[in-house]
């Protein structure tokens, strides 16, 4: 199938998220769509698979103009999406969820589906249980299920946006192992939305480049990353320096800290870290890093051992005693948790000053002009008045640093950079940096090894609540880290 | 503005419209005169002095309670139990009536104000407690506990309370004249509890609009783990919420006993706090909305009482049609909310 866009517009109020864009995607063939965030490809990929129309603008199938009314109008004309988040129904099993985009019928055909999920699964290689719930599976297999209810309901295009985060490395291979197989023996036209350029020159044919809402540009593949990259930004963009600083002074120690969840339990953890530190913790997501930051904080009881903060015992602070501390908490998901949908950035500022500073009366005014400060300072894209949901991923997450009180003693960052692009990043990476010059300790957790590396004085790494020891950023590499990870010291 | 969010903001208007042409239809379907049945109501609701005092004498407490309702619902707590702090609260006021009776009325009537806002905040807190310490959902004590002061009541009118020539099961002796807030002219409505109730509206308002405490009541509302995460103590901000609502359902008991009626009946209540979480739904969690709402719904109800009298059609359509509306309302409001919902998704 021969998939044109035309002149697609697409505005968010006064945002164009897509200013006139054309491209072209040919069957067979594997597309890379690349852009910093927000840049407009997920507006774009949503108007193509009938999530969200076009404001002006034509999609033609194979020369014949097409409007989409919705998903599974776009599906019946044969182009799927597998988003972010699958969306699938956990509460249900795979067959389940097989079924339910598939079979209208009051009758369900369970044992025929069984048959034709085994038999697509097989095709490309994935390996998922039928009678498995969808809670116990992994994001990769969620996914896996997703691409396989898309080919049995005729996808000819698939588009995949950023299937590569939270995947582990056997799954990213064997997803790109299925789309080779999907473009080269079934003709089908898949595309990749990613911000990751290793992948997309790894993977993809041609790429295409959108920067601001607009083209930017395409190159056939692979080529030299600059020339990509250059397209993206405009212009290569800068690493931030990471200054060196004296660390003396110890400001967190675990002493034989116990944690016990009925799934997982650290025991006698030992860790000192110091004033203007970055320490990194790496492993598999669920292996004790998020536990341990959330012992930390006082989001999970500690079962034995000792915690001092500065000297000061906090072994028995719950969570809204550390925030009093002087430790900020900053989880993995946004609007799930941290920010609140309908509430602006100044009423969010309001809420994240400390109790002491908080007032009876709302001054509106003054907390109006300290967020207007910290937005300009963040670079948050968005007014005071703008609510928190109306922010895009990286202003939100932009947000939740600018939420970051001055006398800040201890950062914990679960995924601090999660879905965002190299500049952006980069620009967390230096307010990060800046807090760190002030004395403050930043604990992160990252899934990228490479991140944890460059930006980490030290790192542990976690596997099955096993602590690795800890090894100096400048003296490790990933490989070593990839060794530790799998439970080897 | 364009047509479509000047609709938007006019929503409620869509489902009062598709309601009364419902009940229209209705009443055609029965061979009654729709536009009898709507002049009707509206000459029960309106067509005297005394009518109007009526109708306003209603739209009181519910307005109490309404407001009370706003403040547990910003927070998420679906206050099912507001009925039984209401009937609280008129328990407290005539025990204070009946303890406190050679009282000169300015000292009777702050006691009897203080007892009942202290009652309806006890029932309420009791429901509070259960939820933060033994996670209890508030629907579930708040059904329990309305049905528990609907004894409590039977018990003091047919026991303790009982007037002294003896008990009929329906009601205590008329309280003391002193105890009773001064009527304007002959009629159920005390210009002392609209005085009352615009102080508690200013108050609410401002708590939600213009404090802290508010703000972190809607944050809780909308996202508990956020507003846990950013520092909000939820279990704080749980029961102060609750109290302060049950302090306002009291308000409004006191109102029926001291000024609706002259002593403790056997259903103090009339249905006014659940009457009062339709309100709030109609009114789209917006205070602003909450006194005309309530006002709505009081002529709606009043005016009906006399509908029998007038058309041979059963007064409870007004009850009918209240609920009908409600029942559109929220039926617009939620292919709103699924609009809305659609279109930030998309915007992501």
């Amino acid at each position: 199938m021969h998939v044109e866009l035309q002149n697609i517009r697409k505005h968010f109020g006064s945002v164009k998220a897509n200013d006139g864009i054309s491209l072209t995607f040919e069957p067979g063939r594997i597309y890379g769509l690349l852009g910093e965030n927000g840049a407009g490809k997920s507006t774009l990929m949503k108007i193509l698979a009938g999530f969200q129309p076009a404001d002006s603008g034509h999609i033609l199938l194979d020369g014949q103009p097409a409007h989409f009314a919705n998903p599974a109008a776009a599906l019946r004309a044969g182009i799927g999406m597998v988003y972010q988040d699958p969306l699938d129904f956990p509460p249900f099993t795979v067959l389940e969820n097989f079924l339910l985009g598939k079979d209208r019928r009051l009758a369900l055909d369970f044992r025929a589906a069984s048959a034709e999920l085994k038999h697509l699964m097989g095709r490309y290689g994935f390996e998922i249980d039928p009678q498995a719930n969808i809670q116990s599976l992994s994001l990769g297999e969620r996914q896996q299920l997703e691409l396989v209810r898309l080919l049995a309901g005729g996808g000819r295009l698939l588009i995949l946006d950023e299937p590569t985060t939270g995947i582990s490395a056997e799954q990213k291979d064997a997803l790109f192992a299925s789309m080779r197989h999907m473009a080269r023996q079934e003709d089908r036209t898949l595309i990749l939305v990613s911000h990751k350029l290793d992948e997309v020159q790894e993977l993809c044919d041609h790429a295409y480049v959108l920067r601001a809402g607009g083209f930017a540009g395409e190159h056939p593949l692979p080529c030299d990353n600059n020339l990509l990259v250059e397209k993206m930004f405009g212009q290569v963009p800068r690493r931030s320096p990471r200054p060196a600083l004296p660390l003396e002074t110890n400001l967190l120690e675990l002493q034989q800290v116990t944690v016990r969840t009925p799934r997982l339990t650290l025991q006698n953890i030992n860790l000192t870290i110091r004033a203007g530190e970055v320490f990194g913790l790496a492993g598999l997501e669920g292996n004790g890093q998020e536990l341990l930051m959330q012992a930390i904080a006082g989001l999970a009881p500690i079962a034995s051992g000792r915690l001092l903060l500065a000297g000061r015992d906090i072994t028995r602070h719950a969570y809204h005693q550390t925030l009093a501390d002087g430790v900020a908490y900053i989880a993995a998901g946004r609007l799930e948790e941290g920010l609140v949908a309908g509430l602006s950035l100044t009423e969010h500022i309001i809420l994240s000053a400390p109790r002491v500073k908080q007032t009876f009366f709302i001054r509106w005014e003054g907390a109006r002009r300290v967020t207007a400060e910290r937005i300009q300072a963040y670079e948050v894209v968005g007014t005071p008045q703008s609510n928190a949901d109306q922010l895009s991923g990286g202003n939100q997450q932009r947000l939740l640093f600018a939420m970051l009180n001055p006398d800040l003693k201890l950062a914990l960052l679960n995924q601090p950079t999660r879905g965002l692009d190299v500049r952006s990043a980069d620009y967390i990476w230096e307010t990060l940096y800046r807090r760190r010059a002030e004395g403050a300790a930043i604990l992160f957790i990252s899934p990228d090894l490479d991140e944890v590396i460059e930006r980490s004085d030290r790192i542990a790494v976690f596997s099955g609540g096993q602590m690795s020891r800890i090894v100096k950023a400048s003296q490790t590499s990933a490989e070593e880290l990839g060794h530790l990870i799998g439970g080897r010291q | 503005m364009t047509l479509k969010s000047f609709l938007q903001r006019l929503w409620p208007i869509m489902p009062t419209i598709a309601s009364l042409a419902f009940i229209a239809a209705l009443l055609l379907a029965f061979g009654a005169d729709p536009r009898t049945a709507l002049e009707a109501v509206w000459q029960g609701a309106f067509g005297s002095q005394d009518r109007i005092l009526s109708t306003v004498a209603f739209w009181v407490p519910l307005t109490f309670c309404a407001i009370g309702l706003m403040l547990t619902f910003t927070a998420g707590l679906w206050n099912i139990g507001i009925e039984g702090q209401m009937i609280l609260g008129a328990l407290g006021a005539s025990w204070a009536a009946l303890t406190f009776k050679d009282q000169p009325a300015w000292v009777l009537i702050p006691l009897e104000i203080l007892a009942a806002m202290m009652a309806g905040a006890l029932w309420a807190a009791i429901s509070a407690i259960l939820k933060t310490h033994g996670k209890v959902h508030e629907i579930f004590s708040g059904l329990a506990l309305t049905n528990l002061a609907i004894i409590l009541t039977n018990y003091l009118i047919s026991g303790p309370w009982q007037p002294p020539e003896g008990g009929s099961f329906r009601g205590t002796a008329p309280f003391a004249t002193a105890a009773l807030l001064p009527r304007y002219a002959e009629s159920r409505f005390s210009p002392l509890s609209l005085v009352l109730l615009t102080l508690a509206f200013i108050a609410a308002a401002i708590l939600l609009g213009n404090t802290t405490w508010g703000l972190k009541l809607k944050a809780l509302g909308r996202n508990p783990r956020s507003a846990f995460l950013l520092g909000v103590s939820s279990n704080r901000e749980t029961l102060t919420a609750m109290l302060l609502c049950g302090a306002m359902a009291g308000l409004g008991g006191a109102v029926r006993v001291l000024s609706w009626f002259d002593s403790l009946r056997q259903s103090i209540s009339g249905g006014i706090g659940f009457l009062a979480l339709l309100v709030v739904m109609l009114a789209a969690y917006r205070i602003l909305w909450v006194p005309f709402v309530a006002f709505f719904f009081s002529a709606v109800l009043q005016g009906s009482i006399t509908l029998q009298l007038r058309t041979q059609l059963h007064s409870s359509l007004g009850g009918i049609l209240t609920g009908v509306l409600v029942l559109f309302t929220l039926l617009f409001g939620d292919l709103n909310n699924l609009k809305r919902l659609r279109k930030s998704a998309r915007n992501e």
